[in-house]
Order: structure tokens, then sequence, then C-alpha cells
């Protein structure tokens, strides 16, 4: 019996440009170039490692975004993910994260599914919270956050770093799996690999096809509201001094002066 | 007035500052009500009793600390039908994150995660957040059911202020979900005796510049005579320097602290990510052209392995 693996993957604006706001006060995604996130690329990685290792499986890569999204799913597919799902909708445009999660898990139904991978955070919004909301809505176990994760015999295990201890999880699929950047370094895609991709097939889904409501999701639907987003002041100057054998001293009569000695 | 559930982060009964912090955060919208769940739930009144709680709605099982974040969840969940609070807010750690969104899916609410900071407002609490690496302040609001707002570690004081604490059980039936995740085993962090890191007045880091695990020791002085936390940057955790719970930045803690020290830290964006929102940020580096300096109050272009224990020395010679 074939793994159904799909992955959720976001396309975000590149972190290393000049992110902004657009007028309606959502993530400006015109002006900054975007690509698949890297956090999203770990997941990727794993759901590919963990087909690897099944007798047979199939790595489905799913995106919720407008028309450049399209870019994501491809490097997803040139690294090895076998189909890609776009879900695109001029309604979608301002979902919240529980309108997001909505998609996903309905678009997740739709394709059918024993294991759900996800990356731990997008590196636009970073909430970390989409994969917990999609286990909620499908009702299935959250195995979240995992720096180390396999699947065998139906039962998916993996550990978990957190503040005050490393837990060792486990659960029966179906189930929803997220990964950190401590999970293992992501593959890059080969020649052969990108030639592939392009062959790969991608379907394109609009809110219909999964029978959402325009009102469910958006801007409007939305059940937070940014009210203003303002641009951090520039820090001011500070003193910067060249060390010619006194720096730590210079340093320390600083830290006195703020009063932190 | 209207009650504000606070959702109690505690290890065996010992209340986690950032707990507090939420208390402070709390009054400014109504009466905080906490929420104390798994062993050693009911030692954590008296302190919470100390910081403003009126009640403290507790619960013991054994659930809690044998399935993952949703036995919390279906917890907080009947905390939110007794009391019916004005809003829910939740400490913003990976898990706590994951606690709130879940409960605000189920009660129909909207989620803001990491506030660093928290006003009433006429419609209802205002979260300022800080976003894209802390180049932005954004102001939000909940607009649907009642508001869940997780708040970071450092964005409220911790204030005295004696209410009544009362503790009161509260009825907790876990749904068919809570069992879904087995935690089969668990290390806890080996305490290095220094404060945590997104809790401390002042952190201490080393980056690709500190060269070496063995040369974490400079680094690790220095913050002792500061009494400061330990911070890495990921290619210091990457090379195996020093261990991925201290790496700052993105994908590690996110602090911010009165006063931030890198030491041979370049000052990457998915760094600045953990880091600029600190009041006061000093670098150590020995290039006058790395990036870090853009956010610096102070800063010593030299190389580290001269300025730091200069720096340590005159430390303990002032101390005394
Ligand atoms: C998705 C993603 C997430 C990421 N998350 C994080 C994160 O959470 N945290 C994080 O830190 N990074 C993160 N990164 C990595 C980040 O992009 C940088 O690669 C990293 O921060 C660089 O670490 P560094 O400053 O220590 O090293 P470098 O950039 O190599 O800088 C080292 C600095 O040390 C100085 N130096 C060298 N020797 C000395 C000396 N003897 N004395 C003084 N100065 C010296 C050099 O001049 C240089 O400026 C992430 C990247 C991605 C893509
Ligand atoms: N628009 C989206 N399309 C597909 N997956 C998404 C989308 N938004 C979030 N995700 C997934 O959810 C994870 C966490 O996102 P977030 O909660 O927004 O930080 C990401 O790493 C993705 O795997």
């Amino acid at each position: 019996m074939s793994l159904r693996i799909v992955v959720t993957v976001k396309y975000v604006p590149d972190a290393t440009g000049d992110r902004h706001f657009a007028d309606d006060l959502t993530v400006d995604r015109d002006d900054v170039d975007g690509l698949l996130s890297e956090l999203d690329e770990y997941a990727v990685e794993q759901a590919l490692q963990i087909a690897e290792n099944a007798d047979d499986a199939e790595v489905t890569v799913l995106t919720i975004g407008p028309e450049d999204a399209k870019d994501a799913l491809r490097k997803a597919l040139s690294m090895g993910a076998d189909k890609a799902i776009h879900v695109e909708d001029d309604d979608l445009h301002g979902t919240d994260a529980i309108g997001t999660s909505l998609v996903l898990a309905k678009a997740i139904e739709k394709a059918g599914y024993d294991l759900v991978v996800s990356g731990m955070a997008s590196t636009d919004g970073t909430m970390g919270v989409v994969p917990a909301l999609v286990a909620e809505r499908l009702g299935v176990p959250q195995v979240t956050l995992l720096s180390e994760v396999s699947v065998e015999d139906g039962t998916v295990k993996g550990r978990r770093d957190g503040d005050a201890a490393s837990e060792q999880l486990e659960a029966q699929l179906p189930a929803v799996v997220s990964v950190t950047d401590q999970s293992g370094e992501a593959r890059y895609p080969s020649f052969k690999g990108i030639m592939a991709a392009k062959k790969k097939p991608v379907e394109s889904w609009d809110l219909s096809d999964l029978d959402i409501e325009a009102e469910e999701v958006g801007l409007d639907g939305a059940w937070t509201k940014v009210e203003a987003a303002n641009q951090r002041p520039a820090r001011t100057a500070g003193t910067i001094v060249k060390d010619e054998g006194e720096g730590g001293k210079q340093l320390a009569e600083f830290l006195a002066g703020q009063k932190f000695i | 007035m209207a009650e504000v559930l606070v959702y109690v982060d505690h290890v065996d009964g010992a209340v986690r500052k950032p707990t507090l912090e939420l208390l402070t955060l709390a009054r400014r919208i109504g009466e905080p009500v906490a929420v104390a769940l798994g062993n050693g739930a009911a030692d954590t009144a008296a302190t919470l009793a100390e910081h403003g709680a009126v009640k403290v709605l507790t619960h013991e099982a054994s659930e809690y600390a044998e399935y993952l974040v949703v036995p919390k969840v279906d917890a907080l969940q009947a905390a939110v039908e007794a009391v019916s609070p004005a809003a829910v807010l939740v400490p913003s750690s990976a898990e706590g994150k994951e606690i709130a969104a879940r409960l605000a899916l189920r009660i129909g609410s909207g989620i803001i995660t990491d506030a660093v900071d928290l006003e009433a407002g006429d419609e209802g609490p205002v979260a300022t957040q800080s976003v894209f690496a802390a180049s932005f302040t954004t102001k939000s609001r909940v607009s649907k059911g009642t508001p869940v707002i997780t708040v970071k570690p450092n964005s409220a004081a911790v204030e005295a202020a004696p209410a009544a604490g009362s503790v009161e059980a509260l009825d907790v039936s876990f749904s068919a979900q809570a069992t879904g995740t087995k935690i089969t085993g668990r290390t806890p962090r080996e305490s290095t005796g220094r404060p945590e890191l997104t809790e401390a007045a002042i952190v201490v880091s080393g980056g690709r510049g500190v060269n070496g695990a063995e040369n974490f020791s400079i680094i690790e002085a220095l913050a002792d005579s500061l009494g400061a936390a330990v911070g890495a940057s990921r290619a210091a955790v990457d090379a195996g320097w020093y261990p991925h719970t201290n790496q700052v930045g993105q994908t590690g803690k996110s602090v911010s602290p009165q006063l931030y020290i890198a030491n041979g830290i370049s000052g990457a964006i998915q760094h600045r990510a953990g880091m600029q929102t600190s009041k006061t940020i000093v670098a150590v580096n020995k290039d006058a052209e790395a990036p870090i300096f853009d956010l610096v109050d102070y800063g010593v272009v030299g190389d580290l392995f001269d300025v730091v224990p200069q720096l340590t020395e005159e430390i303990k010679t002032r101390k005394g």
C-alpha cells in the first residue's frame, strides 16, 4: 500500500530583500523576489527521505499562494517530489493563519494523505502555528517541531527539542508532522531533477474546488486585523572604536556608564 | 471587571518569569485568572497571587506529561467555557503558540502570536508585534471571538500586585484527540546555572569568530562576570561549538534583554531577527564593515581574543 505524503510549502518574500507592507497592510509580495521558504526545504527533504525508506510512496507538494508561488512548487519538484497542487484564488489575498489552515486542510483531504509534512514556521509570518491548526482541523495527531523523524509500520516517531526537555514522540498515521532546520540539510536539485520537474504534473485548484466560501478566507474573512504598521526607526548611530590595546577597557567604561557594571 | 485568562508556564510548581510578565499585562485589560495544569499546579498559587491573580484554576492529571499539546488545549478550553474571559494570554514559547492556536480555532477566535506589548483598546486589546526581523512594528487586534494572544518574554516588567489567588479545581474532560501523540521519553535539559536565555537581562553571544568549541569558555567567562546568559549564532551552533538550545535568531530563541553583546557575529538578517529588539546592543568584531555595527550602541573593531578577556578582567576589577 502506498504511503501518501503531502508537504505544505510556502512561497515567501526573500528575507534578505527589503520586505515591507502593502497599502492594505498585508505583506507586500510584489516588490521583493519570492522563493520557496528555506524552512520548508527541510520539510521537503524529510518527506523525500521518508518516501525513500518506504516500499512505495508518493510525495505531493501543496502551496497556497499567488501565481508566482508555482516557483516554490517547481523547486520542490526538482528536489524530487512527484507532483504538485497549487491553490490559487483572488479571494485568498490577505488570508490569516486560521484561514490558511482551513484551505490547507480541505486541500489535503481532497488530495488524500497518510502523512502531512510541514516546515517549523514560515520565514515571513513566522507564527509556527499552521501545522498545529491543520492537525486540529483534520482531527489527527500533531507531531511537530521535530529535529529527527522516521516512519515505520504506520507509526511516526521523532524527537522534539523543547525549552525544558528533549522529548521522544510517537503517533499513529495519519498524522501531521513539522520539522525544524535541525532535521538535516536539504538536498540541492540536480540538473536531472530540474529537467524532470518540468514534466511533473501541477494541478491548480481554486476555492470552489475545495467547497470554501470567499467570506471564510481573505482579508475580510480574517479573524485578526492589522491596524498599523510602522517601520522601526533606524537605531541611532552608536559609538564605534578601534581596539588599539584598550578596547576591552573602553567597552567596560561604556557599560559602567550605562550602569551594567 | 472582565476576567483575563493567563496560561501558567511552570516546572513542577515553579512559575517561569514570562508568566509573571503576562500577569502585569493582563491587569491592563482586566482581572487575571490563572490556569495551572499538571504536576505541582496548586503550588503555583502563592506566587501567582503575589503578582495579581485573583483566582488560580488548577487541574492535575498524568495526561499533561504523557501526551503532546492537546490535553492542555482541552483544559484551556474548559477554562474559557467556565470563565467567559475578555482575553486569553499565553506565553510565546513554541508549545505556547501551538496551544493558543488550537484553542483559538476551537472557540472561534482570532489569534495573535509573539506580541511584545499589549494595551486595552475600545474594541479589545491591541497587541504590538515586531515583524520582518524587527524592521517593522505593527499594532493588531483580534476581530472575531475572544482574543487569544501569545506574548514574548521580556515584554513587560514583573510587578508585585497582591490579590486573592484563591485556588479552584478546574473540571476537564479530555477530547478524543488528547492521547494522539504520546511522549515516550523525556530528557530534561541540564542546568548550566546561568539565567534562562529568553529571560535574561543580559545576553553574551558568540559566533563563527569564536572559532572553536573550546574558545567558548572566553564567552562564558564574560557572561559569568555579568551574570548573563550565553547565546550563539547559527554558524557556531552548526559547527557544533555550542548547543542549539542557545541559538539566537529566526530559528533559535528570540531575545530582548537590556544588554546584548555580540562577539564574532556578522549580524545576518536571521540573527538580527532574534536580537534586534534588545535595549542596548554592543558588538566586538574585527571587520569594521560587519552589518552588526549598524545596530550597535557601542562597538569595538578588534580581535575578540584580545578585547573580550580584557573586558572580563576589567569588569571583575570594577566589581571588586
Ligand atoms: C532559514 C534560515 C534561518 C536562519 N536562522 C538563523 C538563526 O536563528 N540564528 C543565526 O544566528 N543565524 C541564522 N541563520 C544563518 C545566518 O544567515 C548567518 O549565516 C549566521 O547568522 C552567521 O553566523 P555568524 O555571524 O556567527 O558567522 P559569520 O557571518 O561568518 O560572521 C562571523 C563574524 O566574526 C568576525 N570574526 C572572525 N574572527 C574574529 C575575531 N577573532 N575577533 C572578532 N571578530 C571575528 C568576522 O569578521 C565576521 O563578521 C539562518 C539562515 C537561514 C537561511
Ligand atoms: N500559504 C501556505 N501554503 C502552504 N503551506 C503553508 C502556507 N502557510 C504556511 N504553510 C505551512 O505551515 C508552516 C508554518 O507556517 P506558519 O504557521 O505561517 O509559520 C510552513 O512551514 C508551511 O509548511
